[in-house]
């Protein structure tokens, strides 16, 4: 399962499986709070970490994971109003003030874990309307205002205050006004420039992609020269071409220093932008900005390639070859992101390293002021929305324990439970027969129309038969096979049924040389191997957990019920009761 | 059985032999017999076989009887031919088709019902007359499909799940096929494919009579304290007498072992069937004295398994019957009605 949203995957695609997208909405709404936006515009770490991408090769053309980031979408989308289901503000406070700054999905996360729990929660914001880089640098063809609207108020309404409109320009200020907590989650608002001749006489034709993003976001900027140029390879260059697409930009190309494989892009950010016809160009350095007396004609690029020392380190050399020159009306500069801490004064007791950077603790999210936290973006610079949202659980947990007297460097345990899924002889709670269908595409827009408006949304979801049949992909990794030696007979009925070879009786020895002389040879060093001994002819049950299909065919063809398939299920304690000392 | 059939995916990584195929290439539908059955195992170890010894599925014909284990020719080689014949028919059925293709490898898999009982005597006339196939009992000494009555290979002194002893005397289809002449005899357990899938290999490229005869316990009625084809009992009681590598002709030989340890034996095909002795004595070439020691070993109680008996020089059938060489199917009509001349001169050799 992917890093930073430690949920029941394979749970809530059961439940979308079966129609319940309440209850599937609500497993992702506790987890990760907006589930809506992260089916739309999450990075997927969970999606590399997916089992179907692996079992797939080799068998498959093109081995790809299930699409759990669009499930997660139709989730938001099928569901019912799920408002009774949300916690309300209480009736009573307990008496403690927080203060969150910048209203992103870090500041919203702890707002919401805290504000139940009777916490008057604060959250200012430079902007009027709460959502943070969600709202301001995300464009609605990819995530439409009504969810963002939705989501964020499901958090206002457990009782948060926000306050739109306000800067925080001091942070000595605001310390002084007797919170007892202040969450800092201002992001990294700041777009980098690119300092080259002709950048400041042709200015106004040179925009900072992130400024540039939230100006259409809020209405101020609604068209766009031309001929645009994108500089930078990341997923705000992708946001950016694909607007200035719909804003007018008829010859729009994203050029970039490295090669197109290295770039920071998601793969199908750069896929749906070049669906819109934007060509990417690669391994070009820009060296200038062209003007015609102040007035922008076009940028000259060196040409170059990659050169890799005897460390394999990478290195940009120019060929040689003469620099090419591409005419433009309009350059969008997309080159990465930087935090701005200037509203914080150095003397207020924050620690800073020489990168500008707080200095804050990993798992407690804590500076080394004890009170003030940082999270998302603003705490280890730019990463994603998935990892704000964790930052936010992190802090809210310190800050329950901090208002409590209790030491921030005691972690909760996670809830963990595994239960038998057998229902009858060869009936379980889970479908597992195995699906052999290719990964299904979402259905997109028309281009015609999808380009003319950029408030109409491009990816029109998966409609729920095709949901079912996305869904029927999942291996249900988290309902685990359970061995029990002294039941087994050692009758080989497992070893034989086992599509993928997973499973070995043979005599005990070292793991590297074990690897190697199982039914079939165990290659990831990472996955354990599940070993269980004490069998009646002394040998060993050895299992290679990395490619099996939980079909539960070994413990359906299990005569003495030595397999059995139990779910595991994992269950982050959150702020509140649970993650504090028992006493 | 399962509900559901068993999944297309497999292992990223799966040897493939000659053709290109993965050992689930050879693979059949999903078995419905029920967990654990031992002739799971058997059908496991068929493919097995099939696939180290790069046989292509089409160039072979499975043939079966009726019961639990004729059941299972459904259940591997799922691209070869087959034919699920009467009870007890099997072998003859196997013999007419192999006289009309002496090219297909053929497989007759039987159960002790279905060869020991109803069968006795079409098994025995298989094997005198030196048909070359791969008979194959699967021997669980009960018959499971009618819920557990005592099979002509219980033994006696043997108790049912139920409790009742068993009093008839129990037939050994291995002591029988070494009296009727087959070429090749083996005794296997469906528990130990380490063993059983050479036996197998060696049976299939052994030119003649091969019989293996290959214990398999029964889960639902036959695998109890009492029973004599049970795991625990097998297991407790098993006897190798040798290990059994077989060698395709392109393999070369890489270990090395002590004079006297191992013996081979090339069969027609250069394949070599290479033993090697656990038992000091025993002498798989002299049938008189391997049937003596079978006795005895029976008579101490001891199940004596591994390659039992192979005959250097087999014979089969077609040489026996100086038979054409060409399957029916290649003959056409000039060789199959050369005319009246042909006739003539044919009615007058028996005047």
């Amino acid at each position: 399962m992917g890093l930073s949203c430690t949920h029941a995957v394979p749970e809530y695609i059961r439940l979308i499986a079966a129609g319940r997208y309440d209850d599937a909405y609500m497993i992702n709404w506790t987890s990760n709070v907006f589930p809506g936006v992260l089916g739309r515009t999450c990075d997927r770490p969970c999606e590399p970490a997916c089992r179907r991408g692996r079992v797939e090769d080799h068998n498959q053309e093109k081995p790809e994971p299930v699409a759990i980031c669009r499930l997660k979408r139709v989730a938001a989308d099928s569901k019912n109003d799920i408002r009774e289901r949300l916690p309300k503000p209480p009736s009573q406070g307990n008496g403690k003030r927080v203060a969150c700054i910048g209203a992103g999905p870090a500041s919203l996360t702890v707002a919401r874990d805290l504000a139940p729990l009777g916490y008057e929660v604060t959250i200012f914001d430079q902007d009027p309307r709460a959502g943070g880089m969600i709202r301001s640098q995300i464009p609605r063809f990819r995530l439409p205002e009504d969810v963002i609207d939705e989501e964020v108020g499901y958090v206002i309404d457990t009782g948060v205050e926000f306050r739109g409109g306000v800067r925080i320009n001091s942070m000595a200020k605001l310390l002084g006004e007797g919170f007892d907590a202040i969450f800092v989650g201002t992001g990294a608002p700041r777009g980098r420039d690119l300092d080259l001749p002709g950048r400041k006489e042709a200015a106004k034709n040179i925009h900072i992609g992130i400024d540039w993003l939230s100006s259409v976001s809020f209405g101020h900027i609604d068209k766009v020269g031309k001929r645009v140029i994108v500089l930078g390879g990341g997923n705000t260059a992708m946001d950016c071409c694909r607007t200035a697409r719909r804003l007018g930009g008829e010859d729009v190309k994203v050029v970039v220093r490295s090669g197109f494989e290295e770039m920071k892009a998601s793969p199908w950010e750069k896929e749906d932008a070049m669906h819109e016809g934007i060509p990417i160009l690669n391994f070009l350095v820009p060296k200038e900005f062209v003007h015609d007396d102040g007035k922008l004609t076009g940028v000259v690029f060196e040409k170059v390639q990659a050169v890799y020392d005897a460390r394999g380190r990478r290195q940009l050399v120019p060929t040689g070859d003469p620099d090419e020159h591409f005419e433009c009306d309009d350059v969008l500069v997309a080159v990465g992101q930087e935090n701005a801490f200037s509203w914080i004064e150095r003397d207020c007791g924050i620690e800073f390293n020489d990168w500008g950077m707080p200095v804050v603790d990993e798992t407690t999210l804590q500076s080394s002021l004890p009170g003030v936290l940082f999270g998302g973006d603003a705490a280890f610079g730019p990463k994603n929305i998935i990892w704000a949202v964790a930052h936010g659980h992190e802090a809210a947990i310190s800050i329950d324990r901090l208002c409590h007297d209790e030491d921030t460097a005691d972690r909760p345990p996670p809830l963990v439970n595994l239960v038998s899924q057998k229902m009858g002889i060869h009936e379980w709670t889970y479908d597992n027969d195995i699906s052999n269908d290719l990964r299904h595409k979402v259905p997109l827009r028309e281009q015609k129309i999808a380009l003319k408006n950029i408030n109409v949304e491009v990816e029109l979801g998966f409609d729920q038969k095709l949901a079912f049949d996305e869904a029927q992909r999942c291996l249900n990794c988290d309902v685990q096979t359970v061995f029990s030696s002294p039941l087994c007979i050692e009758c080989d009925a497992c070893v034989d049924i086992c599509p993928m070879d997973c499973i070995t009786f043979t005599e005990d020895g070292e793991e590297e040389e074990l690897r190697g002389r199982l039914n079939a040879p165990a290659e990831n060093p990472l996955q354990d191997l599940y070993v269980a001994g004490a069998l009646k002819t002394g040998r060993i049950m050895v299992k290679d957990e990395d490619v099996c299909l939980h079909c539960g065919l070994c413990a359906e063809r299990c005569p003495t019920g030595a397999w059995d398939m139990r779910k595991f299920l994992l269950h982050m304690t959150p702020a509140g009761q649970g993650c504090r000392d028992r006493k | 059985m399962t509900y559901i059939s068993k999944p297309k995916l497999r292992h990223p990584h799966l040897k493939t032999n000659k053709f290109g195929f993965t050992h689930r290439d050879y693979e059949g539908a999903v078995s419905t017999l029920c967990a654990g059955c031992g002739h799971d195992s058997i059908s496991a170890a068929i493919i097995q076989a099939c696939f180290e010894l790069d046989l292509p599925p089409h160039r072979i014909a499975k043939l079966s009887g009726i019961g639990c284990s004729s059941k299972t020719p459904t259940y591997f080689l799922g691209n070869s031919h087959g034919f699920n014949s009467v009870h007890g028919r099997m072998p003859s059925v196997l013999t007419g088709a192999n006289l009309a293709n002496r090219d297909l490898i053929y497989l007759g898999i039987s159960g002790d019902g279905d060869s020991a009982s109803i069968g006795l005597g079409q098994f025995a006339h298989s094997l005198r007359r030196g048909v070359n196939m791969v008979y194959i009992v699967e021997n669980n000494g009960v018959y499971g499909l009618t819920k557990g009555q005592f099979s002509a290979t219980s033994d006696r002194g043997s108790k049912s799940k139920k409790g009742a002893t068993n009093r008839d005397s129990a037939i050994d289809m291995v002591m029988l096929a070494m009296e009727l002449g087959a070429t090749y005899v083996a005794r296997g357990f469906s528990g130990d494919k380490a063993q059983l899938v050479p036996l197998i290999k060696g049976a299939i490229v052994h030119r003649g009579a091969a019989f293996i005869d290959c214990i398999s316990p029964c889960i639902a009625f036959n695998n109890h304290p009492g029973s004599t084809k049970g795991f625990d009992y097998v297991r407790e009681h098993n006897e190798a007498v040798n290990r059994l590598d077989v060698m395709s002709p392109r393999e070369t030989i890489t270990v090395d072992y002590q004079a006297g340890e191992v013996e081979e034996v090339t069969q027609h095909d250069g394949s070599v069937l290479r033993l090697r002795k656990l038992s000091e004595e025993y002498d798989v070439h002299d049938r008189v004295a391997a049937m003596h020691h079978l006795q005895k070993s029976k008579a101490a109680g001891e199940i004596v398994t591994g390659v039992l008996h192979v005959d250097r020089e087999p014979d089969d059938l077609h040489a026996n019957l100086n038979t054409l060489t060409a399957p029916f199917n290649k003959l056409t009509e000039k060789e199959l009605c050369p005319g009246s001349p042909a006739l003539e001169k044919f009615n007058a050799s028996h005047r």
